[in-house]
């Protein structure tokens, strides 16, 4: 059970949820939710933002400024936002397919501006509401609807993409280390840049079942025995990662923040302080 | 503001946007719109205002959404090609009634076509482009002046209805210059969407006002929580399958443009009283199509001049009306025939109703006009 601060931000009046019992994405609403309450944030003064998909429907039952939008687009409508009132706090969930395969190019675009926002991307290798097809994150040979001999499309590492693209702040974890995932979501939030969250979890129902891991727990021992602290990764062989899930922070770094940049560039041209 | 200007009709609409209160703009550079953005990107910062060049069409209107949500009076501008890829979020903004502007300068289609040549081929798309019914204000201006007094238009009709508003302007009103005197506006020629009085805790976000059907709208960041989704929803916003939750998002979503059709609705009509023939034309083809009811006036043919403002909601009841005393009604275009269907549809077989079409990337001149009105009178 959630402690009084978390529950506060739930709309239990939306209950229940549409996830299938022992998805992953509960544990991830979680994390985010604790992230906030242990950084003080106002509810009034927080807005998260999603796409298209099983992930994208967490924000109809977080009690925030929530907005449920289109495929892929959400970190554009979230840009504006950010933009239009930098005081607030935006967080922006999605998942694999919504985030890399429509979203991608507003993905990069993000990462590239370094705007703050942070971006929770939920990746369960599939698109599941959809039943169980291939998404850029769906591993070579895996089976899926829409690959029925196996997948064949070499997969995306969204941390690699985030870091290449200009993400400030880079980390990963699984739904098996949910205190983990919380640590990440707050130092990404704390972080004022682009940050990226790439948090795996798993979708037993549409990806599972196809690949041997049936059940929740089947996808949480696969996740605990295939994850490896980046530092010890720092010291294996590429061949040793292969099958393996790096979690960690792999990006901190800091460079001028996007909404910063237009507040300054807007006072050197005769606007007001602050943009206000 | 100056007393005068010399404007083409897009740095026209821009300083309009301005004038209504426009702080916000998200958008992507295509010929022939590109204007707009320049002198947003201009002004904007200036004034404490956003400009952002998003990474493609679909962004530009999804971060122009976003700004409105925020809080701002947003606009976004296009072209043809982009304004196929704004639909989807266009959609959004109807369903979950987020006003935005969105100016579309009319170029030959379809695909690329002709960027840098006048048409009309958008009009329907401007109607019925985004899946889904809804109702649509959409303004067609034929002047670089009307540009400037359309855009304050358009983002009244968006914060007092909730819902995106289009201005279809065409290449040659969007590049051409003219003497534009801006009109004084003042604080209370201005809307803003109504804002929520009760405590956040009674906040039901889309629980329209029994006055006017229409719920009140908080913007992110001042005190309410709320969702906003592009799912069928409830007065809670939240998605619903229930039929009747449903069916009265719906019926709210068109009634709310039916009810206030008398008071968005717009034309212009010339030499109408005793009129046989009457030429109905739009934006930058009104202009010709005047020129040449005039000259036939002078050679003794009884021509007249309906000029729709608002291709949507159709005058149609005011068509009707003069549909009755005509003989014929010329409709030309720079299309292969779309408001025509809708002034047939308006006329229903009163009057005669005959199409001209021009699609080579000319316009039309006085002459080509006057010759269809001589054969018919």
């Amino acid at each position: 059970m959630p402690n009084q601060e978390v529950f506060n931000w739930l709309r239990t009046r939306f209950f229940p949820h549409i996830w299938c019992p022992g998805c992953g994405h509960g544990i991830i609403m979680h994390s985010l939710l604790r992230a906030l309450v242990n950084l003080d944030k106002k509810k009034t003064q927080t807005v998260i933002a999603s796409g298209i998909g099983c992930s994208s429907r967490m924000v109809g039952y977080i009690d925030a400024c929530t907005v449920h939008t289109t495929h892929g687009r959400s970190l554009a409508f979230a840009t504006g936002i950010k933009l239009a009132n930098p005081e607030l706090t935006v967080v922006d969930v999605m998942g694999d397919g919504d985030c890399t395969a429509i979203g991608g190019n507003h993905f990069i675009h993000a990462c590239r501006r370094n705007i703050d926002i942070t971006a929770i991307v939920m990746n369960n290798n599939i698109y599941g509401m959809t039943g169980g097809q291939i998404s850029p994150t769906t591993p070579v040979g895996s089976w899926a609807t829409t690959a029925p001999a196996g997948a064949i499309d070499p997969s995306f590492d969204i941390c690699k993409l985030a870091e290449g693209a200009g993400a400030t702040y880079v980390a990963r974890a699984t739904v098996a280390n949910p205190k983990q995932a919380e640590q990440f979501i707050q130092a990404g939030i704390s972080n004022k840049g682009f940050s990226v969250i790439e948090i795996l979890t798993h979708c037993h129902t549409q990806f599972g079942r196809k690949n041997k891991r049936r059940t929740p727990i089947d996808n949480i021992n696969f996740f605990k025995s295939s994850s490896v602290p980046l530092a010890k990764a720092k010291d294996m062989a590429p061949d040793d990662l292969l099958d393996k899930i790096v979690v960690g922070e792999f990006v901190k770094k800091q460079i001028p923040e996007y909404t910063a940049q237009y507040l300054a560039m807007s006072e050197r041209v005769g606007g007001p302080k602050n943009g206000k | 503001m100056p007393d005068v200007a010399f404007w083409q009709g897009n740095e026209a609409l821009a300083h309009g946007a301005l004038a209504a209160g426009c702080t916000f703009f998200g958008g992507y550079p295509i010929t022939p719109s590109t204007e707009i953005a320049e002198i947003m990107a201009e002004e904007l910062p200036k004034i404490g205002g956003r400009f952002i060049q998003m990474e493609d069409e679909i962004a530009g209107i999804a971060a122009t959404i976003g700004g409105s949500i925020a809080g701002r009076k947003s606009l976004t501008a296009t072209s043809g090609p982009g304004f196929s890829l704004k639909q989807e979020n266009l959609g959004l903004a109807y369903i979950a009634e987020i006003p935005i502007v969105v100016v579309d300068v009319m170029r030959g289609g379809p695909s690329t076509g002709l960027p840098t040549k006048s048409a009309q081929q958008d009009v329907m798309q401007a109607r019925w482009g985004t899946h889904g019914d809804h109702g649509t204000i959409c303004y067609a201006p034929s002047s670089v002046q009307e540009c400037y007094e359309i855009a304050i238009k358009a983002f009244n009709a968006a914060e007092r209805y909730r819902q995106p508003v289009l201005i279809m302007s065409d290449e040659i009103i969007g590049h051409m210059r003219e003497k534009v005197i801006p009109p004084t506006v003042k604080p209370e020629d201005l809307v803003d969407r109504k804002r929520p009085t009760e405590v956040p805790e009674k906040f039901v976000p889309y629980r329209p006002d029994p006055k006017d059907d229409l719920p009140c709208m908080a913007s992110f960041g001042d005190g309410y929580t709320w969702h906003i989704t592009g799912l069928t929803h409830n007065d809670w916003g939240f998605p619903t399958n229930n039929p009747e939750e449903i069916e009265k998002m719906m019926k709210r979503l068109m009634r709310k443009i039916d009810r206030f059709r008398d008071d968005i609705v717009e034309y212009e009509t010339a030499f109408t009283e005793d009129a046989d023939v009457l030429v109905l034309a739009y934006g930058s083809v009104a202009r010709t199509t005047l020129r040449a009811v005039h000259e036939a006036r002078t050679r003794g043919i009884k021509a007249g001049f309906f000029r729709p403002i608002t291709l949507w909601p159709f005058p149609d009841k005011e068509l009707e009306k003069l549909a009755r005393k005509v003989k014929t009604i010329i409709v030309p275009e720079l299309n292969c025939g779309q408001m025509v269907l809708e002034v047939e549809r308006a006329v229903h077989g009163k009057a005669k109703v005959i199409p001209q079409n021009l699609v080579n990337g000319e316009l039309f001149k006085p002459d080509d006009i006057l010759s269809v009105i001589e054969e018919v009178a």
